[in-house]
């Protein structure tokens, strides 16, 4: 009788002992497979700096730091320099955002405390819809709409108004092309807006409830409420927001190239043409067929990847500490 | 059950046959990358080839610079470009070149009240308005030259190509030849380092700020400009005359061209001799190797050209471009059997 229960459980046993041996086996090859996946990630985006470094070591060896700092783009001759492209993609995109943040802020205000609750959808999904329009749409009604009414109406007022105010007349000196630095700027707020405004929401809505009422509570105005309890409050989270609005414009290439005009020069003006570092890009890499001509384009989009890592990276590091407060 | 499986080998090796057999039709694709510009006439041709001959034609429009990449990194049989290599670059790498097809570059402006072919510029001109030293529509010399046009007071706005490509560097090439403030300051390349002006991406690009910019001026080719009914200008020639871009007249300046002056055909035909010369006029070349490590492929590629050469003039007159005339055609051919051979040696293409 023992000796039969004893059969009986040490059959058990061994099942159960093959179940574990095989949990073991499965779980093994899931976490090493989801490893893997992650590793892969990291293998590309190494692969991709090499590969950038390797790509434009011809035009940092030749020109050294100088290709930072010099202003001719200069194809015939040869003689490249970065500066131009970089002082185009920094200006669009800091423009760009000072735009779009107080209005993405707006936004995100209406739509967490003031909206009411019908439109709230409506208007949330309206917002996101303009992060799903592709670049050339904006593209091609900045260069066939948007720019014909800045050049008809907008610019030829703003220099009438500044003309002969110093400083100002420079910044929006004539004649008015239509397209140019300001016009891709505005182009590229309305193209970071969405970014800026739903990750603004979604932060304002880890505000507890409690802090908010309190402050109604003891007599605040909306306007106080959210000055001195959201946005104090969810300040690094907007920061994280507004980063990742700012890497999008900093790399946005097609409507960019519509509307920029596509110069290599550095003018005082806001009306006149500039170029970017992707729309260069862009724009010669087909037709570019010296070494020191690809090398420089190369360089340039080295320049891009690195401006770029620095600017995600700040608004990870930011959205995660805003996490590890709402979590604790 | 045993005759299932027959069936399933009998499909099994149907498909595979049929693989096969597509295999061999692709493989008889002539394969091309290169040029933008004359890709509409090649691919018309191709068309009217397949039909007539079952070999197709697959050609990437990606760009002369890539062009001249693809067929050195030997992944196509041809290549083709705008721009010519040099002499050196050819015999370096072991590659023919030779003319395919020709277009004519146009100065296209927009100023109200003038209608196409109104107005009239010079070289030197031109290549003033493009330094920036001529700014405004009513200077002198753009007075001097159209005394019946009322110019208006008004800033001239120079419309560039923002892309690299064939029809800035003969433009360019055109300036540079007629003004040596041209040369020396921006220099023949197909992207240059322009003192003034905005950047637009294709001629589509440049048409487009040219039409909505007033006061402004850009160039764009000439199919371009007479599809979309753009304002023209003439231009004064070489010989001192004033022409209006026709297809004649881009004939004339291919005419008066001395084409073996240049190792590969390489003659730009901007500035030429000629009374009826339109000097705005430039071709498209074809690179082929001349030892070609797949001489089949390259023969089918020359059988291609020979026949778009023969017969299809009346094609390319349809789409404004300008066929080669029959005695470069015929210099041409004689080049492929002297120079494109097989490993024996053997002549590649030995007439139609």
């Amino acid at each position: 009788m023992t000796a039969v229960s004893e059969a009986v459980t040490s059959s058990a046993m061994r099942t159960r002992e093959a179940t574990v041996r095989r949990f073991a086996l499965t779980d093994t090859i899931f976490r090493t497979a989801t490893r893997l996946s992650a590793i892969l990630v990291l293998v590309l985006l190494g692969g991709v700096a090499i590969s950038l470094i390797a790509g434009s070591w011809e035009a940092l060896s030749k020109f050294g730091f100088s290709f930072l700092t010099t202003e001719s783009w200069n194809p015939v001759t040869e003689n490249f320099g970065a500066l131009a492209p970089i002082y185009g993609t920094i200006v669009t995109s800091a423009i760009a955002i000072l735009i779009a943040v107080p209005i993405g802020i707006g936004i995100a205000v209406f739509l967490t405390e003031l909206c009411p609750r019908p439109l709230r959808r409506p208007i949330g999904i309206a917002v996101e819809l303009l992060a799903g329009i592709p670049s050339i749409i904006y593209g091609i009604w900045g260069l066939f709409v948007f720019a014909p009414f800045l050049q008809t109406t907008v610019q030829p007022f703003i220099i009438s108004l500044f003309h002969g105010i110093p400083g100002l007349s420079s910044l929006f000196a004539g004649p008015p092309y239509g397209i140019g630095l300001l016009t891709s700027s505005l182009i590229l707020a309305i193209m970071v807006l969405p970014f800026i405004t739903s990750i603004t929401k979604d932060v304002f809505d880890t505000v507890p409830a409690v802090l908010k009422e309190s402050a109604y509570g003891i007599g605040c105005t909306t306007w106080e409420v959210t000055r001195r309890v959201t946005i104090p409050y969810t300040r690094v989270g907007i920061m994280g927001g507004v980063m990742l609005g700012l890497g999008r414009a900093l790399g946005e290439t097609m409507a960019v190239t519509f509307v920029i005009g596509n110069a290599h020069r550095i003018s005082t003006s806001l009306f006149a043409p500039g170029t970017t570092i992707s729309a260069t890009i862009a724009n010669e890499f087909t037709e570019a067929d010296g070494e020191l001509y690809t090398s420089s384009l190369v360089a340039l989009g080295l320049i891009l990847f690195i401006i770029t890592f620095i600017i995600l990276a700040l608004a990870r590091y930011m959205l995660l500490r805003i996490d590890s407060r709402t979590g604790a | 059950m045993r005759h299932f499986i027959r069936s399933a080998a009998v499909a099994i090796a149907m498909a595979a046959a049929s693989t096969l057999s597509l295999s061999a039709a692709m493989a008889a694709d002539i394969s091309g990358a290169g040029a933008t510009f004359p890709y509409p006439i090649y691919a018309k041709w191709a068309d009217a080839y397949k039909k007539e001959t079952g070999v197709g034609l697959n050609y990437q429009s990606i760009g002369s610079g890539g062009g001249i990449k693809q067929i050195k990194a030997k992944t196509v049989t041809f290549g083709a470009s705008d721009a010519p290599l040099k002499g050196e670059e050819l015999d370096g790498t072991g590659l023919a070149q030779f003319p395919m097809v020709m277009g004519g570059i146009v100065p296209v402006v927009n100023l109200e009240g003038v209608k196409p072919g109104e107005l009239v510029l010079d070289g030197p001109t031109l290549a003033d308005i493009f330094l920036g030293k001529i700014t405004s529509w009513d200077d002198e010399a753009i007075k001097k030259l159209n005394p019946d046009v009322k110019l208006p007071s008004q800033a001239i706005a120079v419309v560039h190509r923002s892309d690299g490509s064939g029809t800035t560097f003969n433009f360019t090439y055109y300036l540079g030849d007629v003004s040596a403030d041209w040369k020396s300051k921006v220099g023949v390349d197909k992207a240059v380092e322009w003192p003034v002006g905005i950047g637009a991406k294709g001629n589509e690009g440049v048409a487009n700020n040219v039409s909505q910019t007033g006061g402004a001026i850009g160039y764009v080719e000439y199919a371009y400009a007479k599809q979309n009914k753009l304002t023209y200008t003439d231009l004064v020639n070489k010989d001192g005359k004033k022409v209006e871009p026709t297809a004649a007249a881009f004939s004339a300046a291919a005419a008066s061209a001395d084409w073996s002056s240049q190792p590969g055909y390489g003659v730009i035909l901007a500035n030429q001799a000629g009374a009826e010369s339109w000097p705005m006029t430039s071709a498209t070349w074809i690179l082929v190797y001349k030892k070609p490590d797949d001489a089949a492929a390259t023969t089918e590629a020359l059988k291609f050209f020979a026949w778009s050469y023969a017969k299809g003039d009346d094609m390319a007159a349809e789409l404004d471009y300008v066929p080669m005339p029959d005695a470069v055609v015929k210099s041409v051919e004689e080049m492929w059997g002297k120079d494109v051979v097989d490993a024996n040696g053997k002549p590649l293409y030995s007439g139609m």
